[in-house]
């Protein structure tokens, strides 16, 4: 029974925590303090649900539990004491003249959750200390489960949450939405926490799993939550559209013994429809709200949705528009100048316009410092020196890819066709 | 994780749910929205416009709705990606506790039920031939 409990307590705080946090972050001004006063009532929560029951609603009573330690918080904390007491006659004022603060905390909600997701993912924090404290505060993920899903020990993520909140503190970043052209730089480094989440799902970079799902969902989560928060943002539906899309693969992305099958070998049958479909709908509404800007140009995120678009609607790899893909990569290196861009277009390229005009394209990278360790560059360029009939060097190119990934199963699959290169079998 | 709700209810309520009921479930639907987790959602034409094809006895049969021995008829569904099975079971607990509240004497259940992914698949399979072997 009290394992039933808890487990119930679990999906409360992970349904429940994030705008908790949100909530409680605007009325003490301080992400780190927040958190702490939610822990607090979770803490309550496990001690007297397991006797009590699982209330009605958890979520206010979480709420009440919070909103009492941060009344005690006020009255405590001397050190702060002007704050204290303008905060404190603040909340008594906002208590008086609203006599349900959850109600009060509900409507606000939204506005809360935005402010949180800035904060998370201010730049005066690291990367990583931006995905950490972001997973933990909006995807209510505990520690362990984070650095499981980075395969980092367990201290070192807890160490990052525990800088970040201080780096908050101490830089007094403001528990707001920035405003103005501030608002463009701070929402794109939300969107590239978003998208790193997810990528790190889509196609880990280390480790014995190509794929951990978890993690994607968790980027999808947050995506769809920051739509619905910032809904005229073209670049948010943009992004929300792309994950859908890949995510829509999934199921087709690896077979039944975990190895990776490439896109255009996938059963299409697998792909997941009504991810496609939603993909699709939010690609719409990027493009629709990008013809109010200026040029009328799409962002990054909504050229790189469009492109997944492009393989989404084809029924069969036969259907591809690989010329549409072609000039949606050409848009794209426009905004972001890339090798990894390019790579890609390379591949779209020979796809549109045959194997030697793909080569062309890679052949001007190798030199590219930055590839200098990417294993996608001599993997592309074997498979297209293999389909050009120069096989010896194919698979000297796949040898060098599987030398070059960290991930088990891609390494496999790479050798096995640097394998079948020699023995004349074809594997794409 | 992603799953698939199910609501069914005995077949003597047929009739269309109050409308402070769907009121409560628009509001619920909005929020699941918002917060990421449901992924689409319908409501399903009375089992009197429904037709079974079916394999007995190496025969297929085709039979229009009503049946006499439906008791329970599924009336909609959504679907939902969750954390756990546990998060699933709270939002359906939910789902029916505003039943409960707008529609007095109206029984029935949502059944919880896991879309598996690839992963899972494996899982299972691993997990059977584990059993068997």
């Amino acid at each position: 029974m009290a394992t039933d409990t808890h487990r119930a307590i679990d999906a409360v705080w992970r349904i429940e925590s994030p705008r908790l946090i949100a909530g409680l972050a605007r009325i003490v001004r301080d992400v780190g303090v927040a958190e702490d006063l939610a822990q607090d009532a979770l803490v309550a929560a496990l001690e007297q649900w397991p006797i009590s029951g699982v209330p009605d609603n958890p979520g206010a009573w979480l709420m009440a539990a919070a909103k009492h330690r941060a009344i005690d918080y006020f009255r405590r904390n001397t050190r702060l004491e002007r704050k204290h007491e303008e905060l404190g006659r603040e909340l008594a004022a906002r208590e008086m003249a609203v006599p349900d603060l959850n109600a009060a905390l509900d409507d606000d909600v939204g506005d809360d959750l935005l402010r949180l997701v800035f904060v998370s993912c201010h730049p005066v924090l690291t990367t990583e200390a931006r995905v950490a404290l972001t997973l933990r505060l909006l995807g209510g993920l505990t520690t362990g489960e984070i650095a499981h899903a980075f395969l980092v020990p367990e201290p070192t993520i807890a160490q990052r949450i525990v800088r970040a909140k201080r780096t908050l503190s101490e830089k007094g970043v403001p528990f707001e939405v920035p405003r103005g052209p501030e608002l463009a730089a701070r929402l794109s480094s939300v969107l590239e926490v978003v998208y790193l989440i997810f990528n790190e799902g889509y196609s880990a970079t280390a480790g014995d799993d190509w794929m951990r799902p978890g993690l994607c969902e968790d980027a999808l989560r947050l995506g769809r939550i920051l739509a619905e928060l910032a809904p005229l943002e073209p670049e948010v539906h943009g992004l929300v559209a792309l994950m859908e899309i890949q995510a829509s693969r999934s199921g087709a992305r690896v077979n039944a013994s975990g190895e990776p099958i490439l896109l255009l070998e996938q059963n299409r049958a697998h792909w997941d429809q009504l991810l496609i479909r939603r993909g699709l709908a939010a690609l719409g509404r990027a493009e629709k709200l990008c013809e109010g800007n200026v040029d009328g140009t799409p962002g990054p995120y909504a050229l790189q949705a469009a492109i997944a678009a492009c393989h989404a609607r084809a029924r069969t790899a036969q259907e591809t528009d690989w010329k549409q893909i072609v000039a949606l990569y050409g848009e794209l290196v426009l905004f972001a100048p890339s090798p990894v861009v390019e790579l890609n277009r390379a591949v779209a390229l020979a796809m549109a316009f045959g194997p030697a005009a793909g080569l062309d394209l890679v052949d001007t990278l190798i030199s590219e410092p930055s590839l200098a360790t990417y294993h996608l560059l001599p993997s592309v360029r074997g498979d297209l020196l293999r389909k050009l009939g120069r096989v010896q060097e194919a698979r000297a190119e796949f040898e060098r890819a599987a030398g070059l990934t960290r991930n088990t199963r891609e390494r496999e699959l790479l050798i096995e066709r640097a394998r079948v290169c020699v023995s004349g079998s074809t594997l794409s | 994780m992603k799953f698939m709700m199910l609501v069914k209810h005995t077949s003597k309520f047929s009739g269309p749910p109050p409308k402070a009921l769907m009121d409560a479930i628009d509001k619920l639907a909005e929020e699941a929205v918002k917060n990421g987790t449901m992924l689409g959602s319908g409501g399903l034409a009375p089992i009197e416009q429904s037709t079974r094809i079916r394999i007995s006895k190496g025969e297929i049969t085709v039979t229009d709705g009503p049946y006499t021995e439906a008791k329970e008829v599924i009336g909609g569904y959504a679907q939902f990606e969750l954390k756990s099975k546990e998060e699933a079971i709270q939002g359906a607990k939910h789902f029916m506790e505003l039943h409960k509240q707008h529609w007095p004497g109206w029984e029935g259940e949502t059944e919880v039920r896991q879309i598996f992914g690839p992963e899972d698949f494996a899982q299972h399979i691993h997990e059977l031939s584990r059993k068997a072997g």
